[in-house]
Parts: C-alpha cells; structure tokens; sequence
C-alpha cells in the first residue's frame, strides 16, 4: 500500500486509530445506505444506525483518554474532538429514538430519515476535528446538505402536519448557502494574505499595518458563522424553520447543528489567539449583546413552543459567545472549560425540551402550541416534571446543570472584566424567565375538558428521561463533568 | 453532621410527602408535620452543644466541586440557631394552617412546602458562598409553586413577580460572589467559595463598593427594602396563608441574615462608607411602607406593606453594626416572623371563611368570632410594639443602637412606631368594631377560631411573650455570634475535613 502524501505529510496506518470513530460513522451511513437497498425494513435500519453511532460513539470514549495524537494536515482527533464526537453521535441517537416515535405512523418511507441523520453526523463529527478550512467546508457543507433533507422530509406526505417543512428547507438552503458563500470569500481572502488553508497559518494574517485586509476576511467569516449560529441580525431563518421542521428534524438543528459550528469556533479562537482585535472583538461583543437582548425581547411575543425555544437559543448563542470572547483575552483554561460546559449543558437541555415536543407531535399534528400543555403536570407527572427542568436548566436555575453553565459563563466573563456583556446576561435572564415560567404555568393549570388524548412513546420517554437525569445529576454533582472538561480544554 | 442532616431530612422529607399521597391523601400532612417536628427536636439538641474556641456550635465540611475549590460547608452558631428555630417552628405553623385549607394536589404542596424550608435551612447555615447561593435559588422554584398553584386570583402575575425580581437580584449577587472568589484567585493562587477564605480577600475601594453593592442589591430585594420592595406586597396577598407565613416569616428573614453574615462583614470599609445610605433606605422604607399600609382595602396586602416597615428597622439595626443594634436586628426578625405569620394565618383564615380580603366589606366581627378578635386584636398590637412583647425590644434595641451611629435617621425611623400604631388599630376598628353587615360576602361560614387553631396561635402568643418578658435567653444565644461579627474575627475559625 502507497502511503498517502499530503502537503508533505505522510499518512501512516496508525494515523487510522484516531479516525476510527469518523470511519465508523462513514461505515454505518454506507451499511444503511445499501441495506435499504436491499430490502426496506425499519427496525434494522433503526436498529444499525444507533448500533453504529453507539461504536463511534464508544471508540470515541475510548480514545478519549489515550494519549493526544499528533494533528494532522485536515484534521486533529485530539481529546477535545473526540469528547464532542461521544456528544455528536449520542445526540444523534437520541434524535432517531425520538424520530421514531415522531414518525411511527408516517404515509411515506421513513428509512431515510435515518440515513440524512447519519450523513449529517458525519459532518458534525468531522467539524469537531477540523483544523483546516477544507475540512471546515467539508463538514459544515455535509452537515448543511443532510439537514435540508431532514427539514423537509415530510414534503411527499398526504397527511403531513403543516405544509410549512419545505418552506423552513429552502429558507434554510438559502441562507446557509448565502452564509457558507461568505465564509468561502473570507477564506479566500486569507489565503490570498497568507497562502496556507491551515488554521495555524491564519497567525499570518498582519495585526499591525494591513490590518484592514484581515478585518475584512475575519468579518466576512464571522457574518457567515452568525448565520449558522443564528446571532442577532443574522437570526431572522430561526423561528420559521425551527417551526416549521417535523420536530426530530428541529431538534437536530438546534443540538448538533449549532454546537459543531461552534465546537469550530472555539478551536479557532483559542488556537489563534492573536485574532483577538478590536474590531473583531468589537463585532463579536455587538452579536453577543445583540443576541441576548434581542432573542429574549422576541421569545416574549409567542405562544409557539418550538418559536420560543428558536428565539432563546439566539439568547444562548449570545451567552456562549461571551465565553468565546473571554477566549479573547484571558490565557487561562476558564473560558474554554466555560463553553464546552455550557455546550453540554445547552445540547442537554434543548434535545430534552424538543424530545418532548416530539414525544407529544406526530407527523400528522405538531403540538407546538402553549395551549396544547396545559395541565401536563396532572395528565403525565414524569414528562411535566422533566419539561419544566429543560425549562428551568435553560433559565440557569440551581439543581440543574444550565445553572453551573451559567456559572461558568460568569467565571470566564469576571476572569475578563466584560461588565456589560454580564449585565446582558442578567437582563436577558431575567427577561427570559417570564417566557420560560409562562410554559412552565400553562403545564400547572388543571387539564382542559376537551383535551384529546396524548401520544405514548416509550423511545422518546426513555430519552427524556435518560435526559432528565443527566441535567439534574450534573446540576447537583457537576465536579466529574468538570474534571473532564478540564481534560478537553484545548 | 446535624446539619447536613436538617437539610437532607427535608429534601427527602419532601419526596416522601409527595409520594405518600398515592397511598392516603391525608398522610402527606402528617408526613410534613413529622418531619418539621424531627427538625425542631434536632434543632433544640443544638442548643446544648458546647461552642468550643471556635464559636461554631456544629460544623460539617466535605468537598463537592474541587476544581473551584467549593465544599458543603455547613456551621451554625447562636445566631443562625435562632433563625433555624424560628423556620422549624413557623414550618409547623404553616403545616397546621394549611391543614385543611390545601385539599387539592396536597401531596406536591407539601412537598413544595418542605423543599422551601430545606432551601431556607441550607441559607442558615451554609458557609460556603456557593452553595449558600445554590440555596439562595433553590427555595425560589417552589415557593413560586406554592404561589402559582395554590394562590388567589392573580397567581401567575404575582408568582413571577416574586421569582424574577428574586432572580434577576440573585443572578448581581452571583456575579458578585464569583469576582470576591476571582479575587480571592488572583491574590491567592486558588479558587475558593469558602466564607473564612474570602473574608482575607483586599480589594480597592470601588471594586470593593460593587461587590458589596451586588450583595446588597440581591439581600435588599429578599429583605425587601425601598426600592426592591415592589414584588412582596403582590406574593403576599396573592399566595395562600402557609405560602405567606413562610414568605413573611421565614423567607425575609433570609435578606437580613445574609446582611448580617455576608453584607458586612466581607466588605468592612465599603459597608461603613454605605451605611448612611442603607440607612437612609431603611428609614424610608419604614416611612413610606407604613403610609402605603395604611391606605389598603386588602387585608393581606396590608400586613405585607407593614412588613417592609417592619424590616427597615432591620436595615438600620444592621447598618448600625454595633451590639446593641445588631442585637435589635436579630431579635426584630424573630418577633417580626411570629407577629406577621400570626397576622398572614389570620387573614388567611379570615378569607378562607368569608372569601374576601378587602376590609371595607368587613365591619364589626367581634360580635360574631370573639376568639379571632381577640387573637388578632393580641398580634396588631405586638406589631405596633407594646412594650412586653418581642417586637418592643427589637425595636427599641435597634433604635437604641442605631442612635449611636445616626442620630437623625434615627429620630426620623422613630416615626415608624406612631404609624404603627395608627394603622394597627385602624385595622382593628375597621374589621373588628363597628356594625357587622355580610352584604357583601357570604357570612354563613364566618366560623370562630377552632381548638387547634388556637393552640397555633396561643404558641405564638407564647413567643412573643417570652421574647418580650424575658429576651435575655435570646440575647444570650446570639450574643458571642454577633461579637464574633462585631470583631471582624469571623475569619479565625477553623474548619478543617469533616467534622462529626
């Protein structure tokens, strides 16, 4: 076997090691692929893509505590890509039991559904190791590829619940290919400067004289990843697609797809920390406070489970992003174990909010209204009881793990002096408590008369709950979490 | 150990009460009360304990999150005995008052109840600055249950009043905290929450100003005081009595605790330049609040605007900082939380009978419960502050110390008595005296006070007695905890791994 050469690097067999939980998620999207072909039978293809992401998922795990291997030219499967891997691919199987439940009586093929969810992993998973801005494109854009399928999978159906899951595609198609189109003309631009593809080479960028040039390039960049992370002004796709995606679909949108672009980013950041510039910063802090403020000002203005949810993750951006600015200028460890926590913590959260909006939908009818809760806490205890601690972790409340990501946050931004972006953050708290709280009561007051009969699913459930208890147990003992991130940090 | 055990008991005390439910719907009370009464016996098994050199009569220690140099850290001292006394025993009152008042979903309510109070409990006694602010959030989510289910008309308006102010001031007081522990990072290399740890922290003087100020703005706001006050009078009147006795009792009392344990004693030199300030707000407060009070139609928004005033002396007793005002402070939250739980377990008994809390439908009630009249006529005046009742001493010690730091303010809050007694009476002239008319509502379940109820309130009555007749038995039990404050030696303990 000829050993593969690329920009003078030579890959060895024991370069595979690392990559094994990227092969294993390529392996199972090709196995499924082809079973399918073969014959169309939904419990094995169920059955091989969580297998598949369960091995990836396991490898990853293991190889997690090894020892840090060298990067290469494309990708670098260090602890901290390999932590997000087990995140990436246990997210995912989470989305396909939920999915299963959502799709149980669905009038069209429903093994696709599946095979869009690993494809779009692949993605993520590559993104969580990208290192280099091929690989970068590479992931964002299989990732971006998979999810306009997803979105608008029910397009064929008869019975679909609303006619809006082609809208919310093509908006999204749109958009991200927009904000892809302005992160290729960014890089470009840096490669022009500095004639290397690498994230390294982007230290080559002049942060004196000429600065002009790397503003524009960064600024071109960062517009693109604003839209991708929805960041105010570049959230206006949000609350259409969230809403108007089969819910599995919006839940992999809102877990996976946001924390890999943002995984990227934070790789970027502290590995060229010299990026830090003042316009740069500048833009940055306007997006996060922007973001606070303006996602938790709109979530008060519906009555929409899935819009809300849409508007206060623009709100959490914003707060991540605070971490990522911390990143800026602090060199200790702080802000990087800030935001892998609160990454976790949010995935955590929002899968375990959108599972139970799956839980009650179908694909014939979405119960995304607030009215459709009301009187949850008497009908289904256990699945009242975990919404309103989403709800809450998502407030930042204590006993949930939201709150020790909130408290991360305020480290990272003490450790930095960001007083204004802290006092956004306790605006835009207090703000979004009442939108929180307002689903929370609609769920405490008694069941309405004619209230239809609520869906069973016991996939979905075991996930909430699963869920469930990983919020709270990491809200109450959060230190072994910790240790680990203090592993991760890059 | 006692001490994580209070805590533990009534988290899991709670779960019980829910889950017994599905067996008997009576037994969650009774698992409530069971618990609340163990409380009390372990509380009193503290008062024996021997205060060793360090002052602390239990402590316990374990890590819980090392990477940032947090513990369980719990230690109680004479001080925080009192108030943990008065939780135990107010937690029974509002068992009691809610005995046959909560019938709906009562199982989760007294679940609520007891995870409110573990919440309380875990403030009174946690010395860790982390996990008195995990306790601090902790007791809000159900108190905000208790009110949005089991409370009056306007529930969800006044429940998240109550939470977002309570929130959004807890979220300034953490920021606070994590720059006190930054700091304490820079200057000693470790991170550490620990109350002895960040007492050694040296800052300069306007940093020091905004953390003090973030701790003062998330204690004011539980306190309340002018201008944070605005969330109570809603929570009080809209929540259901047991609800308002332990907001009113227990739940204040939390604000002041925090200024006398944390508010001061951390920032020394920022506290004493704030002082006129705070007390300035504390004399307004109790000004202002006694002219608010007096212009109520509702009975339970009345008492509640009687609270602020009522806890402004408090404010200025704190901000004193000398012995005597300090000794006032303390013993003003302990009449104060019998007095005002009394007076909310009264007009909750009153609506419950009648179905209305506005008193200009009221008139001439002696005639029909004289036992309630009498017990109420007891309570206005012990809150007014008839000399032989707790709230008499407090007051008056709070003046009396407050007058050696400021003569003027404290001659202006002295006011506040006269108020006092003006709308104190006028309350009783209004519902108790004159001609009885049940036009307005419906007068066929105005029921006199019940044996048990009485045996409530005659505990009470005994409190406040006791507090007035003989107060050194209080005094002498906050005393050395309140030197210990005074001295600024609240550092020299020591706390080493865990304590049996």
């Amino acid at each position: 076997m000829t050993p593969l050469e690329y920009a003078g690097y030579t890959m060895t067999s024991g370069d595979l090691i690392p990559l094994l939980p990227l092969l294993a998620v390529t392996a199972s999207s090709v196995w499924v692929m082809m079973a399918i072909g073969v014959k169309r039978n939904y419990p094995f293809i169920l059955g091989s893509t969580v297998a598949g992401l369960l091995i990836a998922a396991l490898l990853a795990m293991d190889l997690l505590s090894g020892s840090a291997p060298d990067p290469m030219p494309l990708l670098t499967m260090d602890a901290y890509a390999q932590f997000f891997t087990v995140l990436i691919c246990a997210l995912a199987i989470g989305v396909s039991l939920v999915g299963h439940n959502y799709w149980a009586e669905f009038d069209d093929q429903r093994e696709e559904f599946l095979l869009l969810l690993l494809l779009a992993t692949l993605g993520a998973v590559v993104l969580a190791g990208a290192n280099h801005f091929a690989s970068l494109l590479l992931g964002l854009e299989t990732l971006s590829m998979s999810l306009y399928g997803m979105l608008a999978y029910p397009v064929q159906s008869r019975r679909a619940a609303n006619n809006h899951a082609l809208e919310s595609a093509v908006k999204y198609l749109i958009l991200s290919a927009v904000s892809t189109a302005m992160i290729l003309f960014g890089v470009a631009l840096i490669y022009a400067e500095t004639g290397s593809l690498s994230f390294a080479g982007l230290e080559g960028l002049p942060a004196g004289p000429g600065i002009g040039f790397s503003v524009v390039a960064l600024l071109l960049i960062s517009a693109g990843v604003a839209f991708k992370l929805s960041l105010f002004p570049f959230h206006i796709w949000t609350p259409d697609v969230y809403e108007g995606a089969p819910a599995p679909a919006t839940a992999y949108l809102a877990t996976i797809g946001k924390i890999a672009v943002f995984i990227v980013l934070l790789r970027v950041v502290v590995e060229t920390r010299t990026l830090g510039i003042a316009p740069v910063v500048i833009v940055f802090s306007l997006l996060a406070l922007l973001s606070i403020i303006a996602g938790n000002l709109l979530a008060l203005l519906q009555d929409n489970v899935k819009r809300i949810l849409a508007y206060s993750s623009i709100a959490h951006m914003g707060y991540l992003l605070i971490a990522i600015i911390a990143a800026f200028y602090a060199e200790g460890p702080i802000s990087v174990e800030a935001v892998s926590f609160y990454l976790f913590a949010y995935v955590v959260m929002t899968l375990g909010a959108f599972s139970i909006v799956s839980l009650l939908s179908s694909d014939a009818l979405e119960r995304d209204s607030i009215a459709d809760y009301q009187g949850l806490f008497w009908r289904r205890p256990w699945l009242a009881a975990a919404f309103t601690a989403m709800l809450l972790s998502l407030a930042g409340i204590p006993l949930t793990a939201g709150f020790i990501g909130k408290f991360y946050l305020v480290l990272a931004g003490v450790e930095s002096g960001l007083w204004l972006l802290l006092a956004a953050l306790i605006v835009g708290s207090g703000i979004g408590l009442y939108y929180y709280l307002r689903i929370v009561y609609r769920m405490l007051l008694p069941e309405p008369a004619d209230a239809p009969e609520l869906r069973q699913g016991s996939a979905a459930f075991s996930v909430v709950l699963v869920l469930f208890a990983l919020i709270v147990l990491f809200g109450v003992y959060p230190a072994s979490l910790m240790s680990l991130m203090q592993g991760i940090a890059l | 150990m006692i001490l994580t055990l209070l805590v533990a008991l009534l988290f899991v005390g709670g779960l019980l009460a829910w889950f017994s439910e599905r067996i008997n719907p009576d037994w969650p009370r009774w698992v409530a009360l069971a618990v609340l009464t163990a409380e009390l016996l372990l509380m009193l098994s503290l008062l024996g304990a021997d205060p060793g050199n360090d002052g602390w009569l239990a402590t316990y220690n374990h890590a819980w999150l090392p990477r940032f140099g947090i513990s369980l850290q719990f230690a109680a001292d004479g001080f925080s005995l009192l108030l943990l006394l008065l939780t135990a025993f107010l937690g029974i009152v509002a068992v009691g008052s809610a005995w046959s008042e909560i019938t709906e979903r009562a199982g989760f309510f007294y679940f609520n109840l007891l995870w409110t109070l573990a919440g309380v409990v875990g403030i009174f006694t946690a010395l860790d600055l982390f996990l008195f602010f995990f306790f601090w959030e902790v007791m809000l989510i159900p108190m905000y249950f208790i009110i949005a289910i089991w409370g009056h008309e306007n529930k969800f308006y006044a429940a998240k009043k109550f939470f977002i102010f309570t929130q959004v001031s807890g979220l300034i007081m953490l920021v606070s905290i994590v720059v006190l522990a930054w700091f304490h990072y820079l200057q000693f290399g470790f991170f550490s929450f620990a109350y002895q740890d960040l007492l050694n922290v040296g800052m300069n003087r306007s940093m020091e100003m905004w953390v003090m100020l973030g701790f003062f703005i998330g204690f004011a706001t539980k306190l309340p005081s002018v201008p944070f006050h605005n969330w109570l009078p809603d929570a009080h009147s809209q929540a259901p009595s047991a609800g308002s006795i332990i907001l009113a009792g227990v739940l204040l009392k939390t604000g002041a605790y925090g200024l006398v344990r944390f508010a001061v004693p951390l920032f020394p030199t920022a506290a004493a330049e704030f002082a006129p300030v705070a007390m300035t707000l504390a004399a307004v407060s109790i000004l202002y609040c006694a002219k608010v009070a007096f212009a109520q139609a509702d009975f339970k928004r009345l008492i509640a605007y009687t609270s602020v005033s009522h806890m402004g002396f408090v404010t200025l007793g704190v901000y004193a900082w000398n012995e005597l005002a300090l000794q006032g402070a303390v013993m003003t939250m302990l009449a104060h939380g019998l007095s005002s739980a009394a007076l909310f377990m009264l007009a909750g008994a009153l609506q419950h009978r009648i179905h209305t809390r506005n008193m200009l439908e009221m008139g001439g009630f002696w005639g029909r419960v004289p036992r309630m009249s009498a017990v109420a006529l007891f309570f206005s005046i012990a809150a007014l502050g008839m000399p032989g009742l707790g709230n008499f001493i407090g007051e008056f010690l709070a003046l009396l110390g407050a007058f050696q730091a400021n003569q003027v303010l404290t001659i202006i809050s002295a006011f506040g008595l006269i108020f006092a007694s003006v709308y104190s009476l006028w309350v009783i002239q209004k519902v108790f005296h004159g001609k009885y008319s049940d036009s307005a509502f419906d007068g066929s379940h105005l029921l006199d006070l019940d044996n048990r109820e009485m045996a409530y309130y005659a505990a009470m009555m005994a409190g406040l007695v006791w507090m007035g007749v003989y107060p050194q038995s209080f005094l002498d039990l906050s005393a050395p905890a309140l030197q210990t404050l005074l001295d600024g030696q609240a550092g020299n303990i020591v706390l080493g791994a865990s304590q049996p």
